[in-house]
Parts: C-alpha cells; structure tokens; sequence
C-alpha cells in the first residue's frame, strides 16, 4: 500500500493488466512515445513495445472501430481519447458497432475506452466535457466514472476484464490533485456497487468522479451547522448502483444529485425520476438537483466558474433541503 | 488517366488452375453462385409472400464479386461482407436455413431475430455481421487486422464496402491507418454505380476508386466484377501478398446493382439501356459459358447442380419455417455479454 495520486494510480493499474494479460494493448494519440497528453502512459511503449503502445494517427473512428475488430479477434484493447471530447469522432463505432455487436451477433466486445473529462482548466467548449450520459443512454455501453484513486485502480482492472464496451472516465482536475492510499496487488472494483464517501443522516447526495469532492466540502461546512449530509459515490453508471441509492434515501429522507455534466437530460434526470418512482413515499422533500446549466463549457474563468457547481452552490442546496 | 492497375480477365483452364483452382473447385464456385442467387430470389419470393418482416436487399449482378472474393479466402481468414455479399456467407459455410431464419426473424436465425436481412454472420466461421452505417465494418476490419499483427499471426481480414459508402470518413480513417502500420487486410470495393439512386458522378470525382489506394501508399486494382474468376485471382493475390507482410490492398470490383436499393425500389432512375447491357455480362451466364468452353461442364452436370441447389433451397426453407419465433418475453436479455460469453475461439 502507497499513497498515489489518482493519475499514477489508473497508470499503475493499466501497467499491471498488460503485464498480466498478453492480449491487453493500448492505441491511441500520442500514448506512445510521447507517453499520452496526461502522460497516463508514460514508460509503456519502453517496456512493451511499439505494437502493445500503439501511435495512432488522429482517427478517433478508426481507433475504436479497430478495437471493436481486435477485441473479437480476441485482443483486449484499451482505447485512448486524448480528450473525453473526442469521443464524438467515434460515436457511431461505439454507439452503432460496438454497443450493438452482442446482442444482434451474440459476439462479445471486451473493449476500453478511457475518456479524460471535466472542466476547470479553462479548457474551454472542446476539452472540459462529460459526455457520459449521452452514452448512458445507449444499451450495451458501460460507464465507469471513478473518483478515488483506489477505484480508479480497480475500475481500470475490472473495466478491461468486462466482456462489454466500457468508457471509463477519468477525471482531470482529479488527476494530480488527488492522493490516497492504493494497494500494489492486482484487484478489481466491481461495476453497479456503489461506495458510501461520506455517512450521515439528514440529507443524501448522490454523485460520482470530481463531484465527490465538491459535496464532501460543501458537507464539512454543513457539518458545524449540524446538518449530516452522506454521500453516495456511484462509482460507476452503467450499472448504476439504485439499492444503495435507494437505502440512503430511506435513511435521510432528503436528496440532492449532484454532477458537473449539463442538466437536461443528464444522468442526475434519471436517479430523480427513479427515487421519485420507487421512493416517494420515504421523500420528505422534493428530489433536487445540481448541475451545469445547459450551455456549452465556456472558456473564460469567470464563465466557467458559473458553469461548474461549486461548493456554495452545494452548501446553499443542501441547507434548502434539510431546512425544508 | 487511372493510376490503378486494371486487371486481366482469367482465359484458359491452365491459368486457373495457376490461380489455385482445379475443376471440382470451379464446379463448387457455379455452384455457390447459384446458390448465392437461389436464395436471395426465393428470399424476394418469400418477402412478397409476407413471411419476411421488414425489408430486403439482394445482391443480384455481385455474385460473381462475392463468391470469388469468399473463395479466396484462407480458412483462418476473417471478413466482414456486406448486404450484397450472400456469396461470401455461402462459401464460408454458413448453412442456407439459418439464412431463411434470419430474414423471417426467426429464433434460430445468426441474430435469433435480434437484427434482419444479411445484418447477420457467424463469427465461428471467420465473419462479422455487418451494420447498416457503411462503411462503419472497415475500421472493425483493420482491428482484426492489428491483432493479428500484434499476434505476428499469418491471418487476413477482408473488409468490404460500396462506393456509396467510399464517400464516408470511415473508409479513409481505416485505409490511412491500414496504410501507416501496412496491416494485413484487403479493402473489397463493390462498385455497383448505384448508391440508391444516386449516380457514381455525385459520389465521387476520381476516375476509379482504386486510384485512392495509392494516397494511402497501397496498391489499387480494378476489376471486372462479373467475372469470378478475375475477382478470384486478384483477390488471392492480395490476400497472399498481406499474409507475406506486403501490406493492404484495395480491390475495385465493378458492376451493375441489377435491381433495386431494396425489393420496393423499382430503380426507374437506371437507364434502361444500362440494365441491358449488363444484363449481357451477367455473372453467373457468364461463369457457365466459360465452364462449357473451357472446363468441359456437361448437360447432366448442370441439370445435376441445378437439382441438387433446388433441394437444398426447399429444405433450407422448410426448416426455417419450422424455427420458432423469439419470445417478446426476452426483449431486453442478452444486451451485455458475461465473462462466460467470452468463452469462445475468438476471445481466448
């Protein structure tokens, strides 16, 4: 056990499937020699070669879709997007291809494609998003969002393991921000098993990736209010973990979704309807949410700064609701 | 003035026979040709029946395109065929009735009625079903490709697409990355001049499709797609140089779509003229003449052939309809796969 930042903990876990499993290769933009844009990769292509670390040229389809292909030839690929915002190059060979693949041809596609998302950087409309419930949306896609270095360890082990597309995303501002304890032996995280990040009994949050963080500072503040806020860390959304969700809303009677992806339509819509659904009568106030406000990540940092939630906005959010 | 090589028709027995093909081969090639057009017209009889739901396409005027690029192929070879490209499917073995079933959308169909018409394949027989988004199969295509490089295994995939879909993204992502790490893969071009109902001219500006293959630093060749043999030699030549490590090639296999987009298109947009003039070259008119000139193919031969293709249609068809339809019950089952899924040959 070691304490490692979030970035070295996803490379540590990546560096130890291919060191365990001849068929794991990596293939993407610069993630070679240069080692990846975050340098997730750095060292790989010296220790496995050019055909295991492969540079590819800027064709986000062909990338995918050329995993899709060795994945049913029986290689375990690990797709790079140099930036979550790219995947949209590759939409079709996801959503159309390799989403699909299994349940029309009965053929298994074991692919990984890891997704740096989220804001904060001003890296403005093309390199800040989280794109993850656009693909939520499509059958037979997985999605792992980890926030803690240990998941992100174990979530790369289990999401290349998995007989299914898994995006995996990985959060930027978490990458060298974050540190915690990971332990050196191979393990795995499983999909759909939510982690409690923080209990308490008066109001639940739910969220996932950097947004952990977000709500566990805006709890510390509530806390000298005397107001306990749990936060339910999902780990990953497709599956999604609804038992545990469920259960800290049965506990709290109070809850706030909460995540840095655009509001309509965003994964947060769908935990409301479903606590809405099958918890209504444990509700003692209405299911509320934090977002991003329907626009595009604005570059700016005055803009982007409105465009992200922050802690105020949690605290205010939290303090409505368990005043409520 | 093309920069593609334009291939020599095939002329004498001798030559194939160089080609890698005696005459029970050739016999065995008429026969899935036949095969490959028997089904896809009691296919069109069965639509008009009402027992296929949904739509359906043939591949009339490819059989030859189909059937020589399928015949070429090496045992452990992969592919990935497309809604003109039965033949490929019928010589790699796949099994008449379950082609039926497919199209009724029956149970015991490749997709057990998850997904229609030659939106099928069975991957245990080195082929990969297909998507309705060409060429979206060339990139999957190139993988199969990368991992046998990585594997430094002396396999080839073929990857199929129509020069509808050359104007796409798809095709050049996968032919430039093809091209870069020269991977082990044969690009099929099943020009038929029809993209629906719009003419090669608004496809594209180049004199041949074949000609882009050298912007990817391959070779490009142009073919007549109605004669099997040509098809054959030309594709067994590509294959074989990807297998020695010489890198991709794009074959340009050209024909006529004899009918419409799907069944309900009556293709009035093809000048007539041009129907007739390719009617003249049909592929599998052509393939008996030459097995008559050439190979000595006799009278009792074809009546023999001919017999054997109409039973195995009518049993195909019989058994199909015996195939249950899927239960409305497990609509949303198998959406992802299990580690036991991945149990199979492929994924070892």
């Amino acid at each position: 056990m070691a304490v490692k930042t979030y970035l070295q903990a996803i490379s540590d876990g990546l560096r130890q499937e291919m060191q365990r499993d001849r068929r794991v290769y990596v293939i993407g933009e610069d993630v070679g020699v240069y080692g990846g844009a975050f340098k997730v990769t750095q060292g790989f292509q010296e220790e496995f070669g050019p055909w295991r670390v492969i540079d590819a040229p800027l064709s986000e389809t062909a990338i995918v879709g050329s995993c899709t292909g060795a994945a049913i030839m029986g290689m375990r690929p690990v797709a790079e997007m140099q930036f979550a915002d790219f995947v949209s190059c590759a939409w079709d060979q996801l959503v159309t291809v390799a989403a699909k693949q299994f349940y029309r041809a009965g053929t298994p596609v074991p692919i990984v494609v890891r997704c740096p998302s989220g804001g904060g950087f001003s890296g403005g409309p093309f390199h800040s998003q989280n794109p993850e419930s656009s693909f939520a949306h499509i059958p037979g896609l997985k999605i792992a969002c980890p926030a803690t270095p240990a998941d992100a360890k174990g979530l790369i082990a289990s999401s290349i393991e998995d007989a299914n597309p898994v995006l995996y995303f990985e959060h930027k501002h978490l990458y060298r921000r974050i540190k915690d304890e990971v332990p050196d032996e191979r393990y795995t995280v499983p999909f759909g098993q939510a982690r409690i990040h923080r209990e308490g009994d008066d109001v639940t949050v739910v969220t996932w990736g950097a947004m952990v963080y977000t709500a566990d500072e805006a709890a510390t503040a509530l806390a000298d209010e005397g107001v306990s806020v749990e936060i339910v860390d999902l780990r990953t959304i497709v599956p999604w973990d609804k038992e545990a969700v469920l259960k800290s809303v049965e506990k709290t009677s109070k809850v706030l979704v909460l995540h840095e992806d655009t509001r309509t339509g965003g994964f947060g819509a769908e935990i409301a309807a479903t606590i809405t659904e099958e918890s209504f009568e444990n509700l003692d106030a209405p299911v509320r949410r934090i977002t991003a406000p329907d626009s595009p990540v604005p570059f700016s940092p005055p803009l982007e700064k409105a465009f992200l939630p922050q802690v105020e906005d949690v605290v205010a959010g939290l303090r409505d609701l368990a005043g409520y | 003035m093309a920069i593609a090589r334009e291939a020599e028709p095939v002329g004498t027995l001798k030559e194939v026979r160089d080609a890698g093909l005696d005459r029970e081969d050739l016999l065995g090639v008429y026969r899935n040709m036949l095969l490959t057009r028997g089904i896809e017209e009691r296919g069109h009889i069965l639509y008009k029946q009402g027992k296929i739901p949904g739509s359906f396409y043939t591949g009339r005027g490819n059989e030859a395109a189909s059937v020589g690029v399928g015949t070429a192929m090496g045992g452990d070879d992969v592919g990935t065929p497309l809604h003109r490209d039965m033949g490929v499917h019928i010589v790699r073995g796949v099994e008449p009735w379950r082609i039926f079933a497919q199209y009724m959308g029956r149970a015991d169909g490749p997709t057990r009625g998850r997904d229609g018409n030659v939106h099928m394949a069975d991957s245990r027989l080195g082929l990969l079903a297909m998507v309705s988004h060409l060429p979206a199969m060339l990139p999957v295509a190139v993988g199969c490709a990368l991992a046998f490089r990585i594997r430094e295994e002396s396999r080839v995939a073929v990857g199929w697409y129509g020069e509808g879909a050359s104007a796409r993204g798809d095709a050049h992502e996968a032919m430039n990355l093809a091209g870069t790490r020269r991977l082990p893969v044969v690009f099929i071009c099943d020009n038929n001049q029809w993209a629906y109902s719009t003419p090669t001219h608004l496809e594209y500006a180049c004199e041949t499709l074949a000609d882009r293959a050298q912007g990817y630093g391959f070779e490009g060749v142009v073919v007549d797609g109605t004669d099997v043999l040509a098809v054959y030699r030309e594709a067994k030549r590509a294959i074989e140089k990807a297998r020695a490590g010489g890198g991709p090639t794009l074959i340009e296999c050209l024909t006529l779509r004899m009918e419409g987009h799907a069944v309900h298109d009556d293709a009035f947009y093809v000048p007539k003229e041009m129907f007739e003039e390719w009617a003249k070259r049909d592929p599998i008119e052509r393939f008996r003449t030459w097995l008559r000139e050439n190979a000595e193919l006799t009278d009792d031969e074809e009546d023999e052939i001919a017999a054997e293709i109409k039973k195995i249609l009518n049993d195909a068809i019989k058994r199909a309809d015996e195939s249950p339809l899927p239960d409305g019950k497990d609509v949303a089952e198998h959406v992802f796969a299990s580690a036991e899924d991945l149990d199979t040959p492929h994924h070892k």
